[in-house]
């Protein structure tokens, strides 16, 4: 436990250090949510209407952004040898990873997603509902995302093969969510929705770091 | 007593048949030096004794028990130090020990491969040889009693090797073992050689 720790902090330190990376993933969030109201128009009814699609879309293409370097600048200076002899097991390293990419960008998007939010004229009783989902969403994208970068580690342009693994797999977060809150906007329960999502964060929080270790074994033969 | 003993090891690189029916003992205290031409196998074997590479055949026995069924076991055990240094730029000297052990054990190796003076300067202003010396000071940090090296003098200066000398004098003092494949001298006296074929 004490080791996991060590390499979280190991995690963070880096993002820290390597700042512009960091918030390159948050920038691009915030930019291209923005890009919308110019392009469809700044109707409220319309853009409200679109509001939650809009930053479900562009979270989910936003927490793709940094994880072609999650794995891949370990393999490239030698220290993704020395993690696997660190004494914890590759699934326990994964879950480490997977939880410095959610701190790193899952929490930041999440906070961000607010104000977006309100910018795109969402109603008010579906921001509550769109930011509840996204926390479960969110953790979904960093689990499923530690995977493909796990996956595509060691493979010939690896960054290009990455959205096209994890993208369809993140379609149920993106589906569910966005439903979730449509709900809520019409006044229906979203409850069904966020337990779906919740669900499936139980399966992935075990099922995924242990693809993910699996995926470092093989890379580092 | 043999604490380190392959059992005919034969390793499958990419359908190429790196080396078969290889195997070798080594005691507490003990060194091998793997030699041999390039590609040869002598980076992969050490892998597979350090838990990363995969066997095709063959044991690999720590102690008489079979050590790579618990690999979080095996590599408490192991000090692996690859061609590449795993040092992270971003972080200071210092920081990048930090992450594998506490500040007293981080000051002891920091003194013996002699970066004490420049603990706190970001990574990205060493040398190639300073940066040799870091990752050398890794492997002093969790006392492992298995060191595994690849080209562990590669890049440093004389006094830096002497230095390393000390380091595996010590280690080996303590019971330790060493394998390390190299082309250059190395300061392990009474060290066994395991010859591997040409590619």
């Amino acid at each position: 436990m004490t080791r996991f720790f060590s390499l979280l902090r190991r995690e963070l330190l880096l993002a820290v250090r390597h700042g512009s990376d960091t918030l390159a993933a948050i920038l691009f969030f915030v930019l291209t949510a923005s890009l919308f109201p110019l392009a469809i128009g700044p109707a409220p009814e319309t853009l409200g209407r679109l509001a939650p699609g809009i930053v479900y879309v562009c979270a989910l293409l936003a927490a793709v952004l940094p994880l072609d370097r999650l794995f891949g600048a370990d393999l490239d200076d030698g220290s993704l040898d020395q993690l696997l002899l660190f004494g914890l097991p590759a699934p326990a390293l994964a879950l480490a990873k997977a939880t410095s990419h959610w701190l790193v960008t899952g929490l930041p998007l999440l906070l961000t997603a607010g104000p977006i939010a309100v910018m795109l004229r969402i109603g008010p009783t579906a921001l509550p509902i769109l930011l509840l989902g996204l926390l479960p969403a969110t953790l979904l994208l960093s689990l499923l995302g530690t995977v493909g970068a796990a996956v595509v580690l060691g493979a010939r342009r690896g960054g290009v093969l990455l959205p096209l693994l994890v993208l369809p797999l993140a379609t149920p977060v993106l589906i569910f969510g966005v439903a979730g809150v449509d709900a809520a906007a019409f006044g229906q329960s979203p409850r069904p929705h966020l337990l779906f999502l919740a669900a499936m964060l139980a399966a992935a929080l075990p099922l995924c770091p242990l693809a993910a270790g699996a995926a470092l074994r093989g890379a580092a033969e | 007593m043999s604490v380190l003993q392959a059992e005919d090891l034969a390793s499958i690189r990419g359908e190429r048949l790196v080396f078969r029916d290889l195997s070798f003992r080594v005691t507490d205290g003990g060194a091998l030096l793997l030699v041999g031409p390039n590609g040869a196998g002598k980076s992969t074997l050490l892998r597979i004794l350090a838990g990363l590479g995969r066997i095709e055949a063959g044991r690999l026995l720590w102690r008489g028990e079979d050590a790579l069924d618990d690999l979080p076991a095996h590599a408490a055990r192991v000090a692996y130090l690859g061609h590449l240094d795993a040092v992270k730029l971003g972080l200071s000297v210092r920081e990048n020990l930090r992450t594998w052990a506490g500040p007293a054990a981080v000051a002891e190796a920091l003194a013996a491969v002699g970066l004490t003076p420049l603990g706190d300067l970001p990574a990205r202003l060493l040398s190639a040889g300073q940066r040799r010396r870091l990752a050398l000071a890794r492997l002093m940090l969790r006392a492992a009693p298995l060191w595994l090296l690849d080209e562990p003098t590669l890049g440093l200066d004389a006094a830096s090797v002497a230095r390393f000398g000390a380091m595996l004098a010590d280690h080996r003092a303590r019971g330790g073992i060493v394998v390390a494949a190299t082309h250059l001298p190395l300061p392990l006296p009474g060290a066994e050689e395991l010859r591997l074929g040409g590619a």
